[in-house]
């Protein structure tokens, strides 16, 4: 539409549409203020009757209790801070663990749901149905009080594969001890990534002036492996000691102790993300038409080829968006923790809220947790999914 | 026009995100939101001009109005505050809420019994969601002030204990270094095992749950190697575990529990009824008046302080605020507090705890009423 002169001169303000739909924005604008701030005076005027003030002046205060797990030391002695923040590691190692696993279970669920092979594809089918259909919180109980408190007791311990301990006061898995060369490696650790990142954009640079379509990835990770495996090799002091889980007295000792409750939470929510993912992958490979497969074959590329330079490139397009919300959704979700008694964020602000008795501070500072979060795995796949978008000229 | 409407949806967007923004630190705080309106209706009901932040006598009109009292009680603790095989409430502390509900209403089932766990019921009593907390609750200095309440007289004298499977042999707390303990989260046990442990110098791993349900679930799986709450608690859960003499408790105290129930701040007249409806209960059975002879005594009694307790003389129940005969009331329909104990945790019930410092001061324990004059 174009605003001409002779418009300007025969509309009345009151007629234009484009005058009246500000006025509604504004209108609208106001009225979201004037209620936000009528729940907030009126919280306050409730808080002020209650004798009640607003501070976070407590944060510094000794908490008094412990914590079953935290990435740094932590005793009674700690503050709420310190608390709060081995509260928030917890839930991120959480997450992190969850989305890459549920990632890779999801993308071979889906894949396998769409294969010819008739058995997989049922167990596929049979499984995204299933899970699909439970609720979140059931299917965490169920792997923490049918699952991994169904552990043999300590005493009757179960080893396997490895050296691998199976109780139901946790998993013992072997884990490396730094030495003192350990330093000295993770600077060829360095070098071997930068290696790998030189490589993968030298193919791709050669991929882009040839048209062939070398396996990018592949090669600049074998790059990496293979300096690491060099590394390690040429030091003359293990840079990583194995150590082994062993069982000391009433507990677990040495390796890496994974508590019930974070086995629970992980495998729970990793299974049921999955399952999500797996539908969401499944989806997007549909939404490639087919002639584009058809075509491919004809230009005799192989069924692999296939997929890797005609389908997923396609079907990525359509598969971020959902993921990222079945990402959210898997963050938000480990709050589900307190069920299983995993101390994550949620956990621990419920403890300091009811020790301190500070419920207003501490629900909103959760709330802000929680959208930092979300927002923050939303910005980085909505700058995966601008990259990779159909480049439209 | 396709790009008119692009510019209003940005708008609506933009007012959205600004309403976000503007909002997020009040959004939370919705949830004590309805207390507010409740108390300022409350408060209009009783007083045009509103002066105290809740005042003197708005608890009682409000109960009163309602017709019913609002209790907040536990409802996995047997002997305390459960709910038994036919769905009814049971436990001492849900006695008092009877007694309290008698006392204002003459009628000891207008109640209304809300069970709140540990950790939301302190919430609970703050937004005024409850009008009384009833729920093994320890009197401490920080809950005492910081947390806006007030602690009526203490119904129960408990310890914490820890309690251990028999054939474990663990015998002192010494000898679970290195071990797991169930603890539920958001109580003084929580705190009183990291202060006991720390001054032992021994270290252990918690296992925190949200609930009793949980605690002892977890216990009970052998996800640890004890569990500790109150003992009175402790005793409790052990009559309902699947095999109770496959349990011991430690002959450890490890905490000073005085349970008693807690009101809000700010109403004095309030705190002085839920008060004196524990003194009735310790006074009835100083004077040996019982639900069942309380008809009796009232007829044919001389001694001035049972006539007045039973409102034959003088206003007491007046100057609470309540009718003459609530002590009567609360003897004839609850019984005095031998009568709601043995009901609840005496010789005859699975959950049977010596009476112990639960005595009256005459027979070597701490109850003790203040005259009734």
């Amino acid at each position: 539409m174009q605003p001409g002169e002779s418009q300007k001169t025969t509309t009345p303000f009151w007629r234009d549409e484009r005058i009246l739909k500000g006025i509604g924005q504004i209108a609208f604008v106001l009225l979201v203020l004037v209620v936000a701030s009528l729940i907030f005076r009126n919280m306050q005027a409730g808080l002020a009757r209650q004798g009640i003030t607003l501070s976070y002046g407590f944060f510094d205060g000794v908490s008094g209790f412990d914590l079953a797990e935290s990435i740094f030391p932590y005793d009674r002695n700690s503050t709420y801070r310190e608390a709060f923040l081995a509260g928030l590691f917890n839930t991120l190692s959480v997450a992190i663990v969850g989305i890459i696993f549920s990632t890779l279970l999801g993308v071979i669920l889906g894949v396998s749901r769409l294969s010819t092979n008739f058995i997989i594809n049922r167990l596929a089918s049979f499984y995204l149905e299933l899970i699909r259909n439970l609720s979140l919180l059931v299917f965490l109980i169920f792997w923490y009080l049918g699952v991994f408190l169904k552990l043999p007791r300590v005493r009757e311990a179960v080893v396997w594969p490895g050296d691998i301990i199976w109780t139901n006061r946790g998993v013992g898995i072997p884990w490396g001890i730094p030495t003192a060369s350990y330093p000295t490696f993770q600077l060829i650790l360095i070098v071997g990534l930068i290696l790998a990142v030189i490589v993968f954009l030298a193919l791709r640079a050669y991929s882009k002036r040839t048209g062939r379509a070398p396996l990018a990835l592949l090669w600049s990770t074998l790059t990496f492996t293979v300096v690491a495996a060099i590394g390690w090799l040429i030091l003359p002091e293990k840079p990583l000691t194995l150590d082994l889980p062993f069982v000391k007295g009433l507990n677990l000792s040495g390796g890496k102790i994974l508590s019930p409750e974070f086995m629970a939470l992980t495998s729970g929510l990793v299974l049921y993300t999955a399952a999500f993912i797996g539908e969401v992958v499944r989806a997007g490979i549909q939404s490639v038409s087919k002639g584009q497969v058809e075509a491919s074959r004809a230009l005799g590329l192989n069924g692999f080829q296939t997929l890797r330079l005609i389908v997923f490139p396609q079907a990525l397009r359509v598969i971020i968006p959902p993921l990222t919300s079945q990402y959210l959704n898997l963050v938000k979700n480990s709050s589900l923790a307190i069920a299983v008694g995993y101390p994550d964020v949620f956990y621990v602000s419920n403890t300091i809220q009811n020790q301190t008795g500070r419920a207003v501070e501490m629900i909103s500072l959760v709330m802000v947790t929680y959208l930092s979060l979300s927002l923050v795995t939303s910005a980085l796949m909505n700058w995966y999914n601008q990259r990779i978008k159909l480049v439209e000229r | 026009m396709r790009k008119t409407y692009s510019i209003l949806a940005i708008g609506v967007i933009l007012a959205i995100a600004l309403a976000a923004c503007g909002t997020a630190a009040p959004a939370p705080d919705s949830a004590p939101e309805p207390v507010v309106e409740t108390v300022v209706v409350e408060v209009t009901s009783s007083a045009p001009v509103v002066v105290a932040p809740t005042g003197y006598g708005v608890t009682l009109a409000a109960v009163q109005e309602r017709g019913t009292l609002i209790c907040g009680v536990n409802s996995q603790v047997p002997g305390f505050g459960y709910v038994d095989a036919d769905g009814n409430y049971a436990g001492i502390d849900v006695d008092y809420c009877r007694a309290l509900a008698a006392a204002i209403f003459g009628d000891e089932t207008k109640v209304e019994f809300r069970p709140v766990t540990a950790a939301e019921r302190f919430t609970a009593l703050q937004s005024g969601e409850i009008d009384i907390l009833s729920r093994n609750t320890t009197w401490s200095l920080v809950r005492d002030t910081e947390l806006a309440g007030n602690f009526v007289h203490t119904t129960f004298y408990d310890g914490q204990g820890m309690m251990v499977p028999a054939d474990s042999g663990l015998a002192a707390l010494e000898d679970l270094a290195g071990g797991t303990i169930c603890v539920q989260t958001g109580t003084t046990t929580e705190l009183n095992l990291a202060d006991v442990m720390a001054s032992l110098g021994v270290s252990y791993t918690p296992a925190v749950f949200e609930d009793a349900d949980a605690t002892f679930a977890a216990y009970s799986e052998g996800r640890c190697d004890a569990v500790t709450t109150d003992k009175s608690g402790l005793v409790a859960r052990r009559a309902i575990l699947s095999d109770p003499s496959a349990h011991t408790i430690l002959d450890v105290t490890m905490s000073k529990e005085p349970l008693g129930p807690m009101v809000r701040h700010g109403d004095d007249q309030w705190f002085d009824i839920a008060q004196w409806t524990v003194f009735t209960l310790f006074a009835g059975e100083e004077f040996d008046v019982t639900s069942g002879n309380v008809d009796d005594v009232r007829a044919s009694a001389t001694a001035p302080e049972v006539r007045r307790l039973l409102g034959l003389e003088g206003d007491l129940g007046l100057k609470l605020g309540l009718t003459n005969d609530f002590a009567y009331n609360i003897l004839k329909l609850v019984g005095n507090y031998e009568e709601i104990y043995n009901r609840n945790l005496g010789p005859d019930t699975p959950t049977y705890i010596p009476r112990g410092l639960n005595s009256l001061y005459t027979d070597g324990g701490l109850l003790y009423a203040p005259p009734f004059r």
